[in-house]
């Protein structure tokens, strides 16, 4: 087949805008002043101010503690739902699923209203169990819907046969079923994971006033004016996601020799 | 068969326990509030009253559906114009290429949202990056005044909302199987015509589900037309957010989101219609 130059060129000139606005970041990162438009020459004062904040080393580390517990019960969630409802099919089962996947296909302003006035009625105290119980929300859809497809393809004669020659269910789950269905359950704590690191809309609804993610901060800081700060905070959030590609790239490649 | 029936439920218990609570049961909750009147304070009095949904029509509220809508369908369009012939070139380059593409899509994806807006912050305010080009080539006078105004929270829809549409159309273009359109040119088929034929048809799901992964956050995200179009720009995520925080009217709040709900619920219906499947291509 002839190979035709311009779809190279036209994926690379929308790939390179889309790139402009990242670039700029991190470019004045490294500018002395704080008026990011004047380039005042090169400085790293913006990373030392970036490293003695302390409100932004506490809301990085509560968006960790939210990312993880909600990939938590989302796994623990999602995934026994996944291989509950693949055993048997009934209309219920349907409808359960449909509205357990309605977090990620609804708007999540709505999400973010919704919570809000549940846990006002439950009485419960607005801080890290709330944001908890609202990720978990939008977590669950992507593993339950990675492990439900993986389980499709997946060959039920293994299963019956360690069945049949007398493993307990248990221990077929662990030795049979979860080798089987932990790369999907992976894939979707990926996905999980940076969809909770990177929630603003819902978090800003349901979070206390003692308790700020980083998106959240970001945002309330976003609106009250622009700081370098952010530059930089950017520019390293850039480097650790290169750096997590990188290596597993690198990952992927050993495996495959 | 029997055997696998039994303990089924301890399996099944999390999922419907968790989603029964915290899921159909807020929604149905917000139902149930869009059609109580307002306390004094804040909460509602349960005193039933369609005053929520009549407000909606009030000139007012009804231009901010209307502007909300508009905004979604210029993302979409945009988003399909740019995003669909990049899924597509992306899916017939070699696997090496694939894997680098597939990359540089990912890396902003997964760098924070608001960071990304950030960057255009920089490129659009006045006598920034964009103005300072433009004024160095002497395209124009004067700063542009491009943030926060409507052209910016355009861009910055779009660049937010584009992964989403490149990846679906990607995942189903990958999928065709091209000597289908080869044997249409050899048959005598013009490369258009096979390409709207055979290749336009079986890329049509991925197509529409880019539609729906874009068409439904952009009515959403205020976030994004409050930083790059300040407080000019008003749409139903923002009313939603005002009236819960500022005017501190939970009814009318809710009744904004089960308007909006619904209207989702429509459009996820009609692509369940179209695609003939509820799950969304390139979405997991």
């Amino acid at each position: 087949m002839k190979k035709k130059k311009w779809p190279f060129i036209y994926v690379g000139i929308i790939t390179a805008i889309t790139y402009i606005p990242i670039l700029v970041t991190v470019i004045y990162s490294f500018n002395e002043s704080r008026i990011s438009s004047v380039w005042e020459g090169f400085s790293l004062k913006w990373y030392v101010e970036l490293f003695q904040d302390r409100d932004l080393k506490e809301a990085l580390l509560n968006s960790l503690i939210l990312a993880v517990l909600s990939c938590i019960c989302a796994v623990l969630i999602g995934t026994t739902g996944a291989l509950g409802m693949s055993r048997k099919k009934s209309k219920l089962n349907d409808t359960v699923a449909y509205a357990a996947m309605l977090p990620i296909m609804i708007p999540e302003i709505i999400l973010g209203m919704v919570f809000l006035s549940v846990f006002s009625l439950m009485g419960l105290p607005f801080g890290m169990v709330t944001l908890v119980i609202a990720h978990t929300t939008f977590c669950v859809p992507y593993i339950y819907s990675m492990v439900k497809a993986r389980l499709v393809g997946m060959d039920k004669a293994l299963e019956e046969a360690a069945l049949d020659l007398g493993a307990s269910p248990i221990r077929v789950f662990f030795d049979v079923i979860l080798p089987q269905i932990l790369p999907a359950i992976f894939s979707g704590i990926i996905l999980a994971f940076a969809m909770s690191f990177d929630d603003v809309v819902i978090s800003i609804f349901v979070t206390g006033p003692t308790v700020n993610t980083l998106p959240v901060k970001i945002y309330t800081k976003l609106k009250t004016g622009v700081t370098p700060e952010i530059n930089a905070l950017a520019t390293l959030m850039l480097l650790f996601t290169i750096l997590l590609f990188g290596l597993s790239a690198l990952a992927g490649r050993r495996k495959r020799v | 068969m029997k055997k696998k029936g039994k303990g089924n439920w301890v399996l099944l218990a999390p999922i419907y326990i968790f989603t029964i609570i915290f899921v159909a049961f807020p929604i149905l909750y917000m139902f149930l509030l869009s059609v109580l009147s307002r306390a004094e304070v804040w909460g509602v009095d349960f005193k039933f009253t369609l005053d929520n949904y009549k407000r909606i029509f009030e000139p007012l509220y009804l231009n901010t559906f209307k502007e909300s809508f508009l905004l979604a369908f210029l993302t979409t369009g945009f988003n399909i114009l740019i995003g669909y012939p990049y899924g597509y070139f992306m899916a017939r380059m070699n696997a090496v290429w694939k894997k680098r593409m597939m990359m540089l899509i990912m890396i902003p994806f997964w760098t924070s949202a608001l960071i990304r807006l950030y960057g255009w912050i920089i490129v659009f305010r006045s006598n920034g990056v964009l103005d300072k080009i433009l004024m160095g080539i002497g395209i124009t006078d004067e700063p542009l005044k491009l943030l926060y105004s409507y052209p910016a929270v355009v861009v910055g829809m779009i660049y937010s909302l584009l992964p989403f549409m490149i990846l679906s159309v990607y995942s189903s273009a990958e999928k065709v199987d091209y000597t289908l359109v080869e044997a249409a040119r050899d048959l005598g088929a013009s490369s258009f015509k096979a390409f709207w034929t055979v290749t336009f048809k079986l890329t049509l799901p991925g197509l529409l589900s880019g539609i729906i992964l874009t068409f439904i956050p952009s009515m959403g995200l205020f976030f994004i037309a409050d930083i790059l179009g300040g407080n000019k720009i008003v749409l139903v995520g923002s009313l939603i957010q005002e009236q819960l925080t500022k005017g501190r009217n939970l009814p009318f709040a809710a009744a904004l989101s089960a308007v909006l709900m619904i209207l989702t619920s429509l459009l996820i219906g009609l692509y369940r219609r179209i695609a003939g499947t509820s799950e969304l291509e390139g979405l997991v």
